[in-house]
């Protein structure tokens, strides 16, 4: 029984007929890292702004479930649904820069979840985020949970939200390109770092990237989305040896290999694509009937 | 995000509508009041002091809206204090936008010392009281119609100044005016081509709102008894008159103020309309 | 250090504007006809009582060497003797000073509660009918001036349904105690509830016409940039920890959203103290605008003069005040 499933999951702009999501299935087994990619504009981030209920208010889901540990989301009410996911779930955001409250220190922003929505005492809280920014290396936690953000940087920032993550031992992580708006330098000791967390925490991650190369280091399985449909849902050894979908052999021989990062390159063809928008129109309509 | 830009783009038309429409009919009013009063806004009679209104028991035929202490009409009064109204409005207000704005002008455009003087003014200005200083004006001139105008004119130029100068200095620092300035123009000649009407729709939508002002300065300044001769009827002076029967006499106080309110009201929706309108990125 | 000089270079501009206010108001009152001094005199004084008088006010003496001797007067805390009532232009002033204050402030104090409250409410309510209603509330608000609110809260709670006090500061067979005029403050520091309960409701008509415009600015502007908070990643991930939407417009929205506005609802202020002029007068409030509509109808120069600039001073006051706040509240702008 997989920890998350998305059964057909629809979206749209409010009040008019553009999909979003066209019926997204996916599941995340419990301690499974699932990746997702996709185009820009595919529909990623509002899969992971579907499960934990930060939709834009333009955007309306009109059908399928998100059943969250045998939960299903869309069918508790809002404060019931809110809990639930902050006390399961947890966010690790793409910006490190803009996901800290400039106007507060460093440590209530990682212990508030434990002692507002879990009750834990302010000391065991406190406790709990100095370990975990030992754990993510961060020296000197003391003074750190005494800084205020704009103090801190990038990387450290990203270390600080990654602790926060993990702070109340959610069952799912959703990681969305948590690493794009980082140095170069600093993205792989991002990306060793989450897999490591991940690994010893023993946390479900739903993990969306753009990058081929970073999926086929972090991801046990893969979801690859096009136009909020979803084209293919493999294992990362299928993927990689026999992708299914046209679109996916496309998408892998315009990734740069890592074994191989200097060889020949295709971009995605404009009959892939023709090709692939059919398929997903013709789904619709097939859907519909 | 879309949604709510083509909500207020529906909502336009009806504001700018409806103020049209009562500050027309209200200056129609004003003009023809010798023609539509029902009685003379002089007339005394104290026999017919403190009439209610026509739905009330006690009423008198002829006096739709009550009568003051004095036995005025209400209605006639209303009417032919309309007329100083929109006097002010018009002349106050355009005197004032064509001071300030062209304070503003030269301060924002051609910087410098003009500017520097133009704007230690402003926060003098910035300083003062303003109906306190404009109660001193009339004091100072006398009571006229004149000295009103004077005194708004002196008192709100700032109004227009403030913004027409930060506006002119976004203008002039953009690229068109540097290159009219390469092809060998004078500067006021700049000024006028190429700010001027780029600045013209703040200009229009502050002269409406200013128009407003002017109204309840005048109101204001015949509210202290200080407006132009006692005896002619003047919004503020009836609603001075209200306020003092107001525990007898409701309506004195009741209908000038519906009317002053109605016309503030509608001169300023007209501005904030005209403004939305004007707004490049509303548009 | 950068920090210190622009404090100082505010202060000089503050000096500058005062002196040019001193100068103008000073000036403008020299021109008023009708001769203050004859006004004063009964009936049948002679010419030598008149010059007497006049000499004494040192209204003799050509307008520039009257300038000189008030400004010399001023910089030792003398502003001259009202014509009115023969009593020192700063004990008048000071007298009434206190009323004004505690008028503006708790004017001040109910703008910001409303203005927070709407757009607190708008934010939490964003894109429903009661969010519209408070933009259309809003604009109408800020379409009227205070003037007019005046004489609507007089029309509905003092003749329709009369509940509050429409004119005076206190009900006035009430003992007063007090040693200073900051009744309402006193009132309260002496527990004595029941003439606090007295001096409030004689005060809240003429705050809440004062405090309708501000509240409406402040209920806009905070609720604009309250909209813009909402939207950044700090406050989305703040509701993936479990956080109700009122919780995350209050704690985490609101602390970063609440500068913009803070700076302008200090100028908004002055101009809320320049109204009390007026609507101390609509409300029969003892106050100084309304001492200083007295003193213009009778012709009392130095009580005006004194007046006027008191009132500049509290406007700089504010609004250097307000700088000063703005720039300490903000750590980044003060290093930078
Ligand atoms: N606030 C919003 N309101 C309306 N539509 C939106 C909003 N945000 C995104 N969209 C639309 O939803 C679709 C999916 O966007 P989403 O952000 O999920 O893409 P993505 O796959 O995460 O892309 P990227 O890789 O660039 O992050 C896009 O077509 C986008 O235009
Ligand atoms: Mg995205």
């Amino acid at each position: 029984m997989s920890y998350l499933s998305i059964r057909n999951l629809s979206a749209r702009l409010k009040g008019r007929p553009d999909q979003i999501l066209r019926r997204v299935s996916l599941e995340v087994a419990a301690g499974e890292v699932r990746g997702l990619v996709g185009e820009s504009g595919a529909g990623k981030s509002m899969i992971g702004k579907a499960i934990l209920g930060t939709l834009p208010q333009s955007v309306e889901i009109t059908g399928g479930q998100i059943i969250l540990d045998g939960t299903d989301l869309l069918a508790l009410p809002a404060a019931q649904r809110r809990t639930l996911i902050g006390a399961k779930c947890a966010l690790i955001p793409q910006d490190p820069l803009t996901a800290l409250n400039p106007s507060r220190r460093i440590g209530p922003q990682i212990t508030n979840r434990l002692v507002d929505i879990l009750h834990w005492s302010r000391a065991d809280a406190e406790k709990r985020a100095r370990d975990l920014l030992a754990e993510v290396q961060i020296p000197d936690p003391e003074r750190v949970m005494r800084s205020y953000p704009h103090e801190l940087s990038g990387g450290m920032r990203q270390r600080i939200l990654i602790a926060s993550a993990f702070a109340a031992e959610p069952k799912l992580i959703i990681a969305d390109e948590p690493t794009t708006a980082l140095d170069v330098t600093v993205q792989k000791q991002i990306l060793k770092l989450i897999a490591a967390m991940q690994a010893r925490h023993g946390t479900a991650l739903l993990f969306v990237t753009h990058d081929l190369g970073v999926v086929s280091k972090v991801c046990q399985s893969l979801s690859v989305l096009y136009a909020g449909y979803v084209l293919e849902d493999s294992t990362i050894p299928e993927f990689f040896h026999a992708p299914k979908h046209p679109y996916s052999r496309a998408l892998l021989a315009a990734t740069p290999k890592y074994t191989d990062p200097d060889g020949s390159l295709t971009p995605v063809s404009d009959a892939v694509i023709a090709a692939t928008r059919a398929e997903v129109e013709a789904a619709d309509r097939s859907a519909h009937v | 995000m879309l949604d709510g830009r083509s909500a207020i783009r529906r909502k336009l038309p009806a504001r700018l509508v409806l103020s049209a429409t009562w500050l027309t009919l209200l200056t129609l009013a004003a003009i023809c009041a010798p023609l539509i009063a029902p009685k003379d806004p002089l007339a005394q009679d104290l026999f017919l002091g403190q009439l209610p209104p026509f739905w009330l028991q006690g009423h008198e035929p002829g006096y739709l809206l009550g009568t003051d202490s004095l036995g005025r009409d209400v209605l006639s009064r209303i009417l032919y204090g309309a007329r100083l109204a929109l006097t002010v409005a018009l002349t106050a207000g355009t005197i004032t936008c064509i001071i300030g704005a062209t304070m503003g002008l030269l301060a924002g455009f051609l910087r410098g010392w003009v500017d520097i003087l133009i704007s230690r003014a402003i926060d003098i200005w910035m300083a003062f009281p303003p109906v306190l200083f404009s109660i001193l004006l009339i004091a100072v001139l006398g009571p006229s119609l004149t000295s009103i105008i004077i005194a708004i004119v002196v008192i709100d130029w700032t109004r227009f100044a403030r913004v027409i100068r930060a506006e002119a200095m976004t203008q002039g620092a953009m690229d068109y005016v540097a290159s009219a300035q390469v092809a060998g123009r004078t500067r006021l000649s700049t000024m006028v081509t190429e700010i001027l009407p780029n600045v013209l729709p703040t200009i229009v939508v502050l002269l409406t709102l200013e128009m407003g002002i002017s109204i309840i300065v005048e109101a204001i300044l015949s509210f202290v008894n200080l407006s132009i001769s006692t005896d002619d009827p003047t919004w503020g002076g009836m609603i001075a008159e209200g306020r003092a029967s107001i525990h007898q006499a409701w309506w004195v106080l009741v209908f000038p103020l519906i009317t002053l309110f109605l016309t503030v009201l509608s001169f300023s929706q007209l501005g904030e309309g005209l403004k939305d309108r004007f707004d490049p990125v509303l548009r | 250090m950068q920090f210190l000089q622009s404090v100082l270079l505010r202060l000089c501009t503050t000096l500058i504007t005062l002196a040019g206010v001193a100068v103008i108001v000073f000036f403008v009152i020299r021109v008023v006809p009708g001769n203050p001094i004859a006004m004063m005199l009964p009936p049948g004084a002679t010419e030598a009582d008149v010059a007497r008088l006049t000499a004494l006010y040192g209204l003799d003496k050509s307008i520039p060497q009257q300038f000189l001797i008030w400004l010399s007067g001023v910089v030792q805390g003398d502003f001259g003797t009202s014509i009115t009532t023969k009593q020192p232009v700063l004990q008048l002033v000071l007298s009434r000073l206190p009323a004004t204050l505690e008028l503006s402030v708790m004017a001040l104090i109910i703008a910001i509660i409303i203005g927070g409250f709407m757009a607190l409410t708008g934010t939490r309510l964003r894109g429903s009918k009661t969010e519209a209603a408070i933009d259309i509330g809003n604009g109408m608000a800020l379409s009227v001036p205070d003037f007019l609110w005046g004489l609507i809260l007089i029309l509905a709670f003092g003749v329709l349904i009369p509940i509050f006090h429409i004119s005076g500061r206190v009900t006035p067979s009430l003992p007063l105690p007090f040693s200073t005029n900051f009744y309402l403050t006193e009132s309260l520091l002496r527990l004595r509830f029941d003439l606090w309960l007295d001096i409030a409701a004689h005060m809240f008509m003429p705050a809440l016409a004062l405090a309708i415009p501000l509240a409406a600015i402040i209920s806009q502007l905070l609720k604009q940039s309250l909209k813009e908070t909402m939207h950044l990643d700090y406050v989305t991930l703040a509701r993936t920890k479990g956080y109700s939407e009122t919780h995350v417009i209050l704690r985490e929205a609101l602390p970063n959203a609440i500068l913009p506005t803070l700076t302008l609802v200090g100028v908004q202020f002055t101009f809320l103290i320049g109204g009390t002029v007026i609507i101390e007068r609509l409300f029969s409030y003892e106050g100084l605008g309304n001492m200083a509509i007295d003193a213009v109808i009778n012709r009392d120069l130095p009580l005006i003069q004194g007046i006027v600039i008191l009132f500049a001073v509290i406007f700089t006051g504010v609004n250097l005040l307000v700088d000063l706040t703005y720039a300490a509240l903000n750590p980044r702008l003060r290093h930078a």
